[in-house]
């Protein structure tokens, strides 16, 4: 298990995310540091390090909400540059589950669930809306279909974040510190969620700081500080035995020591 | 026995309220109006006030006003108001110079338009019967308006005038500059510098200017650069000048609410692969117009009585039309009652917009809030 490639159920050898030479500035921030990444199909990682150290900035590299200044990006075959129709496309196939929910709140769960598959896969009504049904029964909220947002929990509310991802059937998801914003006893629920869909084969990368999800299903944990990547191994590598001075210094620091 | 038999019964009423001096009109007296010295003197002010003003005004509007007779020497005796000024001449009032005996046509024109724009209004019914409403009652309300088929004499726009006048400019400009307010406000946050900058410009210098100005250019610069021959109709020189006009601050209106709605929404949007368009429509737009109801609405109000500035490049609009009813010598001392009524008619459109903004308000918050 101490071979990364080795453990990530590849099936293609191409990776499916390649980050080479990565650079990216906000005004004179240097936000990402020369960063080189390969995730293989169905590949787990897990982010990690201090708050500004351009974690979430990485993975929001991947469906272009952020842009990158130098070095190139290549999801799933496709490059990522200027051009909208592409950058369209890549969304399709990437989900992305933010800290903060963004659910839509002037649509019904089911809605939340239908309208990307029925605007941008343009698929009927019908067939969407039964779609987004066995995604709410997956995500084990069913009965709260015909409810807004603001009437649901924050731990309902991720995980119907998280199915109206799925629903667009994508390749790869991301996830940008989903359970940061959460009560504690509803942290549980969503990390279930999300261990299920990770059993899957789906290609995830998560920013979180929750190591028993780490462990339990990262193939890699990457630490990251100011910027670059500064240590990858396996999580149980990175936490039990780690080799960088600021990564001891940070697990040090979250873990309590 | 009876009066012996309630007092029994009292106690045991009064066990279950609670203490009388919490509840009752007494109690919200004490709470509202006398809690304390300078509210007790408020309060005492106002009412000295009110007492001073109601009765002599209801006096002059309704207890020694005159309504009845046929001309002004009927309210030679009066010390109230004369209504029987609008007797006599509320048809120019209403209709100014259209053919007399053609004036049912504007009446029912301007039911027809009122009746689909207060359809419009109602969430319930917005859908396919209502466009197809509109594609029946807007060609009605020009039909009827202009006349020249079936049997119905021709009556040019310049005859136009009075309240249809009034209430197709409002209606016309509201419902044409919105969309166009909303395109300039998306204009004005787009990222391709060419829309921003001719978004940015077109805003800024339209309300740099006077709405006065505007509609004098259109009446009277505008045609100098038409060639020779080519005329287009005042009124709807005039109707483009204040589309244009309020396109504009309808435009900073919508812009306000595109900003206050969260990133996260226009992010998740992106995220799950929506176009612009799609984004903008489905997502963006819905929930930002619905924060600037009060604002859009309020500019509604606004646009409505802006329409009187038409007098300028001499249509005759409601406002005119009842200040003109006074011109005869005969019933120039009669001024204040011509007034009076156009700001009762004013003011009864107005405030049933303010009171439809409040509807529109608890009915879409309804959505999305517990």
């Amino acid at each position: 298990m101490t071979n990364t490639a080795a453990a990530a159920p590849a099936t293609s050898n191409e990776p499916i995310i390649s980050f080479e030479e990565v650079n990216k500035w906000y005004g004179q921030f240097h936000a990402l540091r020369n960063i080189n990444l390969a995730i293989a199909h169905g590949e787990k990682v897990v982010l990690l390090g201090p708050s500004g150290s351009g974690k979430s900035t990485l993975i929001r590299c991947i469906n272009r909400l952020e842009e990158h200044q130098a070095g190139r990006i290549i999801v799933d075959g496709t490059e990522l540059k200027g051009d909208v129709k592409a950058i369209e496309r890549i969304r399709r196939d990437v989900g992305m589950v933010f800290q903060s929910f963004n659910l839509f709140p002037h649509l019904t769960i089911l809605d939340n669930l239908t309208l990307a598959p029925r605007w941008v896969k343009k698929m009927p009504k019908r067939e969407a809306e039964e779609l987004a049904m066995m995604y709410l029964e997956r995500v084990r909220i069913p009965e709260q279909a015909l409810k807004y947002p603001a009437q649901l929990s924050g731990g309902q509310q991720q995980r119907v974040a998280i199915a109206r991802s799925l629903c667009m059937k994508p390749k790869i998801m991301l996830f940008d510190e989903p359970t940061s914003a959460l009560d504690p006893e509803m942290v549980k629920e969503v990390l279930d969620v999300m261990i299920e869909l990770a059993n899957e084969g789906m290609t995830m990368m998560c920013v979180t700081h929750e190591m028993s999800f780490a462990r339990a299903v990262a193939d890699r944990a990457i630490f990251m500080a100011e910027g670059s990547i500064v240590e990858v191994d396996t999580p149980h590598e990175l936490f039990s035995n780690p080799k960088n001075e600021r990564t001891k210094q940070f697990l040090g620091q979250i873990l309590g020591h | 026995m009876t009066y012996i038999d309630q007092t029994t019964e009292e106690p045991v009423v009064r066990a279950v309220s609670p203490p009388s001096s919490q509840i009752g009109p007494v109690a919200w007296v004490r709470k509202n109006l006398f809690s304390s010295i300078p509210n007790t003197l408020l309060t005492l002010v106002a009412l000295f006030l009110l007492w001073k003003l109601i009765p002599p005004l209801l006096d002059w509007l309704l207890f020694s006003a005159t309504f009845s007779g046929s001309g002004p020497e009927a309210c030679k005796a009066t010390t109230g108001a004369c209504w029987t000024l609008v007797g006599v001449k509320h048809r120019f009032m209403l209709f100014g110079f259209y053919t007399y005996e053609e004036q049912w046509r504007p009446a029912i024109a301007t039911i027809v338009l009122l009746a689909l724009i207060c359809g419009s209004g109602y969430p319930r019914f917005w859908g396919k019967p209502l466009a197809l409403a509109w594609l029946i009652g807007l060609p009605l309300f020009c039909v009827l308006m202009w006349g020249g088929v079936l049997g119905m004499p021709m009556v040019e726009t310049d005859k136009w005038g009075g309240l249809p006048l009034t209430v197709v400019l409002a209606a016309v400009g509201i419902v044409v500059s919105f969309p166009f307010g909303v395109v300039l406000a998306l204009g004005r946050r787009s990222t391709l510098p060419a829309i921003r900058t001719v978004s940015t410009l077109y805003i800024e210098l339209i309300r740099g200017v006077p709405l006065i100005s505007v509609l004098f250019m259109a009446s009277v610069m505008f045609p100098l650069f038409l060639p020779e021959g080519v005329t287009i109709n005042k009124l709807l020189r005039a109707q483009v000048g204040i589309i244009l006009f309020t396109a504009a601050y309808q435009a900073e209106t919508v812009r306000g609410g595109l900003q206050a709605l969260p990133k996260g929404q226009y992010e998740a949007a992106d995220a799950l692969g929506l176009s612009y368009w799609q984004k903008t429509l489905l997502i963006v737009l819905p929930q930002s117009l619905k924060l600037v109801i009060p604002s859009l609405v309020n500019q509604f109000i606004s646009t409505f009585k802006d329409t009187s500035l038409v007098l300028i490049i001499g249509l005759y609009d409601f406002l005119t039309t009842s200040r003109t009813a006074v011109a005869d010598p005969a019933w120039q001392p009669f001024y204040v009652e011509a007034y009076a009524f156009a700001a009762i008619v004013y003011f009864a459109f107005c405030f049933s917009m303010s009171r439809y903004s409040q509807f529109l308000e608890r009915r879409l918050g309804a959505q999305g809030r517990r």
